[in-house]
């Protein structure tokens, strides 16, 4: 078990090195083979008055002439053993996992990743909780009641949750229930730690429509996958036994109908918590996704980089969970393993 | 108070789907009775009150481009920046013209120059302090105008003015041993005096002295790009905590300041909050539900709203609509289209009705055809050089100056827009389909906003190569008079390899002579006069076409007191803007 562990972490370290890489040659040849010189990547970050002797100057400061496979060593030095940096009179110490400064703000991108991550994870698994929940609930129960009003009403539903972008959803919610009719307040983050009830209001809508999106796709595939399992010959041995229906559904049907819906989850969670950039720039949340997006519109490469490296890591590290969680709700894999 | 409900706009960039669900279910008559009038905070002081206290809420949709005076180019950041970077000069703060007045600030009295305009002397007031008590000296003055402008590239935002002006041999305040030696242009002979010395003549050098990069700096203090996180303040307010960029920045008040020193600034609120990266849609309904004060950003409320406000009887009394400040226009670029009768021929046959409907007509901004915006003195907004009947064009016209400059059937050539621009767009479209009523084909070329200036329409080798005849763009002046508008866009010697913004590197010898001799006048009506025959010039050589000064469309909250628009900042002066919560 433990070998499989390190062999998974092993190879989660591999595509996380394979990610930088790519998000370096995205940002620095891809340019190039457009014809875009180091000047004009600098001419980015000189604001208004971009004489020529700024442009050099911005170009020697950030490095931008360099060869990209230099930067690159450059930037996994400072990751894995810290670097230093100049500012004005000042040595500015920056300790391993080091990502650097904004190239834009001059903050440290740790720093500001750290100080966001709370309002994105608060975000995520919150909508997570609802979004599974709700959507395996009503998936279970539209499969068992199939054909019904509710089957029908359900998944109409659905069908509007998956289509409906939430910069859709999000919006409408915004200009009625908090702008409109003040049913809620206006989303605004506040720690769990200072004020929970605070917390608690501010991220109801933000949680709700998120969760709405993944909800409906949820409950369609739950829906459809125990439609599947209800029909195998051993749900009919378990029927036949004189189990009772509850058993049925939820011992023998549920569980293998939940692998595939935990393999998504794993992956949607990991997404989420890197950043759910859409959500965040709707209800204004200052979370990882609205780093993310601010940056890549700023060509802002350490900050695109930092907020690529938390997506990835996140994404090998929920699925790695799923995976080992796999056993537990599905006692097959069990003995197959 | 009165509070109303508008509805809500916009559902969604992308979808634009409009709804409007108009109630003022829960607005009530009442409370304080001078609530103003349509546009009446353009010309005079709506809400006059000294009442103090309470917290002034801005709201932006981006972010400052920094909090650091001596790094910062953006309009809203110098007039904001106030709060805690006290400057040199100031600008006179009362509502409208009345504004681009020079008054003082740190400084004792205005600054005197000698007789060639090429020394200025200016002495700073005593007993000045920062928020730790310390006092600010004429050094320091002498180290935030250093830092500013000779920096390496580590404070790259700001203007160059100081850099271009001061007769200073380059250098970088961070590597030298001793910045303030170094630095010779400016010379300290005690700690209350300030001489600068020129290159050459210049008589709006004062206007300079506005900018914040005269904020005083202690060397000790200055941290580089990191002093935005907390700049010292010697203005009324201090930071409270660090800046943290796209999230927010509060400001509390300073024990240091005193009242008695400072001309422009009565320090109503308590506190004051901003927070950065809200959804333009939010903040424009905030600001009419009274959840924030002011946007920030001091252009107005964004598209949506603004064509939900033209239309709402009750919202009429809270809009101002003055002039932005700014010229909308299309380069005719010299050196592709070299022939001065072919410029011409375009001016002539251009349709400057639908350009001003691309501009979105009336509240829009009113069609422009001259230079010189009218808040400017020397404007003559009336004059006309290529008059049409219902500005439609004048076809015959056109054809003739065609015929002159020897291309009867017309020409081709592209025109440069900056995406995502939309009326910038819609500009070169309108023009695009009134120059081929006279053969003149043009095609749009659309660039990357951000690289505009640096590497396509404002790069020299960019327009000769790819045949760039015209570009789309619009400006703003850094100080209201003819230099601090026209100068950078029409003299010869600001035109610049790359980040040109002189696109059509107009030089013409006659314009760059008056410039010279504007510098070196000192009676400002005189200046004046020579920058109108300046304008005259650039229209003569159809090397700019005017298309629209625009109007801004502002919503002003009832909770706000002492609100004007001031044309030196061409947004309301936040320095004299207070709350009263009713």
């Amino acid at each position: 078990m433990l070998n499989y562990i390190l062999r998974r972490l092993g190879a989660g370290l591999l595509l996380l090195a394979v990610v930088t890489a790519v998000t370096f040659w995205i940002f620095y040849v891809l340019p190039k083979w457009a014809g875009v010189t180091p000047r004009g990547m600098a001419a980015m970050y000189v604001g208004k008055a971009p004489t020529p002797e700024a442009l050099d100057a911005t170009v020697a400061r950030l490095g931008l002439d360099k060869p990209v496979i230099v930067q690159f060593f450059d930037f996994l030095k400072s990751l894995f053993f810290g670097d230093q940096f100049q500012f004005g009179r000042e040595t500015v110490e920056c300790a391993a996992p080091c990502l650097g400064y904004s190239f834009s703000t001059n903050s440290p991108v740790l720093e500001q990743l750290l100080s966001r991550l709370p309002i994105t994870v608060s975000l995520a698994l919150g909508a997570a909780v609802i979004w599974l929940v709700g959507g395996v609930a009503v998936g279970v129960l539209s499969a068992v009641k199939k054909g019904s009003l509710f089957d029908r009403l359900a998944m109409g539903t659905a069908l509007v949750g998956v289509s409906l972008p939430i910069y859709f959803t999000g919006l409408l919610a915004l200009a009625f229930l908090v702008h409109d009719w003040k049913l809620f307040p206006l989303p605004r983050y506040t720690p769990l730690t200072e004020d929970a009830g605070a917390w608690f209001t501010a991220m109801i809508l933000p949680w709700l429509t998120l969760a709405f999106l993944h909800a409906a796709q949820y409950a369609r595939q739950t829906r459809a996958g125990m439609l599947e399992v209800l029909g195998e010959d051993y749900i009919r041995t378990a029927r036949a036994k004189g189990l009772s229906e509850r058993k049925v559904i939820f011992k023998h049907a549920l569980r293998p109908a939940l692998t595939p819906i935990l393999t998504i989850f794993g992956l949607d969670l990991g997404l989420v918590l890197g950043g759910a950039i859409l959500t965040e720039k709707v209800f204004s949340l200052k979370g990882v996704g609205a780093y993310a997006i601010d940056a890549i519109i700023g060509k802002d490469l350490p900050v695109v980089l930092g907020v690529t490296l938390l997506g990835a890591v996140f994404i090998v590290v929920c699925n790695l969970i799923v995976d080992l969680l796999y056993p537990i709700v599905d006692p097959r894999v069990r003995v197959a393993g | 108070m009165r509070k109303r409900t508008l509805g809500f706009v916009a559902l969604g960039a992308a979808a634009s789907i409009f709804l409007s669900a108009c109630g003022g279910g829960d607005s009530t008559e009442g409370g304080s009775a001078d609530q103003g009038a349509f546009n009446q905070g353009a010309t005079e002081v709506v809400n006059p009150s000294d009442k103090t206290g309470g917290t002034l809420r801005y709201a932006i949709s981006s972010d400052f481009d920094s909090t650091d005076p001596g790094d910062t180019y953006y309009g809203f950041s110098w007039n904001f920046s106030r709060y805690y970077a006290r400057t040199l000069l100031a600008f006179t703060p009362a509502p409208a013209e009345a504004s681009t007045e020079l008054t003082t600030d740190l400084a004792a009295a205005l600054p005197e120059p000698n007789e060639d305009f090429t020394e200025w002397t200016v002495q700073i007031q005593e007993g000045l302090k920062y928020e730790d008590g310390s006092e600010i000296t004429a050094q320091d003055i002498k180290y935030g105008i250093a830092r500013s402008n000779y920096n390496g590239g580590e404070l790259p935002n700001g203007p160059r003015y100081f850099e271009s002006h001061l007769k200073q041999e380059t250098f970088n305040v961070y590597e030298v041993e001793d910045p303030l030696e170094t630095f010779t242009a400016i010379e300290t002979p005690d700690d209350h005096t300030l001489v600068f010395h020129l290159k050459k003549s210049f008589s709006e050098f004062p206007y300079i002295l506005t900018q914040p990069q005269t904020t005083p700096v202690p060397v000790d203090a200055d941290r580089g790009a990191l002093y935005k996180e907390n700049v010292l303040s010697s203005g009324p307010y201090k930071f409270n905590g660090k800046y943290e960029p796209g999230v927010k920045l509060d400001l509390v008040r300073n024990e240091h300041w005193d009242a008695a020193t400072d001309p422009i600034r009565p320090a109503l609120p308590d506190e004051i909050t901003v927070e950065l990266g809200v959804d333009q849609n939010e903040i424009d309904q905030r600001l009419i539900n009274g959840e924030i004060d002011v946007d920030l950003s001091g252009i107005g409320v964004g598209p949506a709203m603004k064509s939900q406000l033209v239309t709402d009887e009750d919202a009429q009394a809270n809009l101002d609509n003055p002039f932005s400040g700014a010229l909308r226009y299309v380069n005719i670029h010299t050196p592709v289209i070299e022939d001065a009768s072919c410029r011409q021929a375009i001016m002539y046959a251009a349709d400057r009705d639908s350009l001003h409907r691309a501009w979105g007509g009336e509240s829009g901004g009113d069609i422009a055809t001259n230079l010189l915006p009218p808040t400017i003195s020397g404007s003559n907004p009336e004059s006309d050089l290529y008059p049409s009947t219902d500005n439609k064009g004048d076809l015959e016209a056109a054809q003739a100056k065609l015929e002159e400059c020897g291309e009867d059937e017309g020409f081709s050539t592209n025109i440069a827009v900056r995406e995502g621009r939309e009326n910038d767009v819609a500009t070169a479209e309108a023009l695009q389909e009134s120059l081929k009523r006279v053969g003149i084909e043009l095609e749009i070329k659309t660039f990357p906003a951000e690289d505009f200036f640096a590497q396509y329409a404002g790069s020299q080798d960019y327009v000769r190569e790819n045949d760039i005849g015209l570009s789309v763009s619009g400006w703003i002046p850094d100080w209201a008079t003819g230099y601090g508008f026209a100068s950078k866009i029409t003299d010869g010697d600001a035109i610049q390899a790359t980040g040109n913004y002189n696109m059509a590197e107009l030089d013409d010898p006659e314009v760059n002579e008056l410039w010279d001799q504007a510098l070196a006048t000192e009676d400002p009506d005189e200046r004046a006069d020579l920058y109108g025959q300046i304008d005259t010039l650039v229209m003569e050589q159809a090397a700019i076409m005017p298309v629209v000064f625009d109007r801004a469309m502002f919503y002003r909250s009832d909770e706000l007191t002492n609100v004007y628009y001031t044309s030196s900042y061409a947004m309301y002066d936040f320095m004299a803007l207070g709350v009263d919560r009713g």
